[in-house]
């Protein structure tokens, strides 16, 4: 890969990715990969987020299940645009 | 045969056949009163090593029983060639330095009552220089990989522990334990969410059956017994959450990338227990807090730790070198005299997990071989004793 990802996915089912670079601005064209099998998409950075914190790959309503290895990580507790910052601000664990 | 089979360490080969990377002569304090004559014993006698600790008084049942484990051993460890134990009283001094005596290295204990410090301080000395003498003329010699017990444990966990380091890990197990080493996993804590995989992970289903029943112990008995909010506001922390981890679900999924695709493991151990089943992998009831795991592990009998970290954990041990890997750029950038491993190159996509686990392979070699890690070269030497609850 020539061009360095912004934001790196680990499985098709997931639902929310990682920033992997520093410094990401909103309005940024991502280059996205999804590390299961190398395969790109672009997606539009809504909001300045820091390295090691999630996006929203879709459009994320109140209640939805956030994936991220394919598996169950919390619910959704706020509405997420796609493209938007994805944290203990709008997700949770189911458990408690 | 693969490409790992024929590699080999030059390691010291003690008395029970068990294969240490470091050469330490260790001044062990039974409790902590008698700290202050084991830290004055390794400021007389140069090349020993004094592991200061705050137990060891009225502690009773199963609490006592972990401590003398994790006293007997850290003294019994490969990569401590002799002990000198002082406590303040003789009997479980002599219990202490007995059950170090049993792995066939030298050991000499002193108690100090009736005697006081001075006298204890002096006996001590001579000893200790007659091991450094003794200890230091021993060889290094070829030892097989397969010889070592590799523990890990990661922390200041973010998402890039769960991309990058941690798989980094788990490429490594599944490389080596094929080829016969063994390994220790835990923090029963931090598998909360992914239990469920856990307990597939086990080689059988009487084992995984053991390891739930152990976990759920672990949340009924503490945390449930002693809950604030969540996991107490401690899973994840907040240097977890700064990092970009959300939730514990999404942390343990993380976390249990440290035993790879396709490692199993073999049996489940009490804290600072040794394996007694066999080569191959093993889960530590443990906990996830960095230096308690770690001494425990080393307890146990691991002589290597591989330390996966996100934000930056600078956790190391007085007798195993504690590798840390890293794939956070920002982590490598800010705190690089901290990072033995760094796997960043992941991130970008520049570097393969496979490729990433092979540089862990070598950078055990390395250190196997005498390379002193990051955390050793700065002097960090967290000896965290766990307590289960309080003394009498």
């Amino acid at each position: 890969m020539s061009e360095i990802p912004h934001l790196l996915v680990h499985e098709h089912a997931d639902n929310v990715g990682v920033v992997v670079v520093e410094g990401l601005t909103a309005g940024t064209d991502m280059l996205c990969c999804v590390t299961h099998d190398n395969s790109t998409f672009r997606l539009t950075a809504g909001a300045d987020v820091p390295i090691g914190h999630k996006i929203a790959l879709k459009d994320l309503k109140e209640g939805d299940t956030a994936t991220k290895y394919g598996e169950d990580i919390g619910k959704i507790i706020a509405d997420i645009a796609k493209g938007g910052h994805v944290h203990t601000h709008n997700c949770k664990t189911k458990r408690w | 045969m693969s490409k790992y089979s024929n590699i080999t360490v030059q390691g010291y080969r003690r008395e029970n056949g068990r294969v240490g990377v470091r050469n330490h002569v260790l001044i062990l304090p039974v409790d902590d009163i008698s700290n202050a004559a084991c830290e004055a014993v390794a400021n007389n006698v140069k090349g020993t090593l004094a592991i200061p600790h705050a137990y060891g008084r009225l502690q009773f049942g199963e609490d006592l029983e972990l401590h003398f484990r994790t006293m007997i051993g850290t003294g019994a460890n490969p990569n401590v060639a002799a002990v000198v134990v002082i406590g303040i009283e003789p009997g479980w001094t002599k219990r202490i330095a007995d059950g170090i005596r049993e792995t066939g290295k030298p050991v000499a204990e002193f108690s100090i009552e009736q005697k006081g410090d001075f006298e204890t301080i002096r006996s001590a000395s001579w000893k200790a220089k007659e091991f450094v003498h003794w200890s230091t003329e021993l060889q290094r010699e070829e030892c097989a990989l397969n010889e070592l017990w590799i523990s890990t444990k990661c922390g200041e966990s973010d998402t890039t522990t769960g991309l990058g380091s941690c798989p980094t890990v788990g490429n490594m197990y599944d490389k080596l334990l094929p080829e016969g080493i063994t390994g220790f996993f835990g923090e029963t804590s931090e598998i909360t969410g992914a239990e469920h995989i856990c307990q597939k992970r086990a080689i059988n289903e009487e084992v995984g059956e053991r390891w739930y029943k152990m976990w759920k112990a672990y949340q009924d008995e503490v945390i449930f017994a002693h809950q604030t909010d969540d996991l107490s506001d401690s899973q994840p922390t907040k240097g977890n959450i700064e990092g970009g981890l959300t939730t514990i679900e999404e942390k343990a999924l993380g976390n249990l990338e440290k035993i790879g695709r396709t490692s199993q493991y073999i049996d489940i151990l009490e804290p600072a227990e040794a394996p007694n089943s066999g080569k191959g992998l093993y889960f530590m009831d443990s906990s996830s807090a960095a230096a308690e795991c770690v001494t425990l592990m080393a307890a146990g009998g691991a002589v290597i730790h591989t330390f996966p970290t996100g934000q930056g954990n600078v956790v190391g041990n007085p007798i195993v070198p504690v590798i840390k890997i890293t794939a956070n750029p920002r982590t490598v950038r800010t705190m690089s005299e901290h990072v033995d491993v760094d796997v960043s190159g992941i991130l970008r996509r520049e570097k393969t997990i496979d490729e990433a686990g092979d540089d862990l392979i070598e950078m055990i070699r390395r250190t196997a071989n005498g390379r002193h890690t990051a955390a050793e070269a700065l002097g960090h030497r967290e000896f965290s004793m766990t307590k289960l609850y309080r003394s009498a």
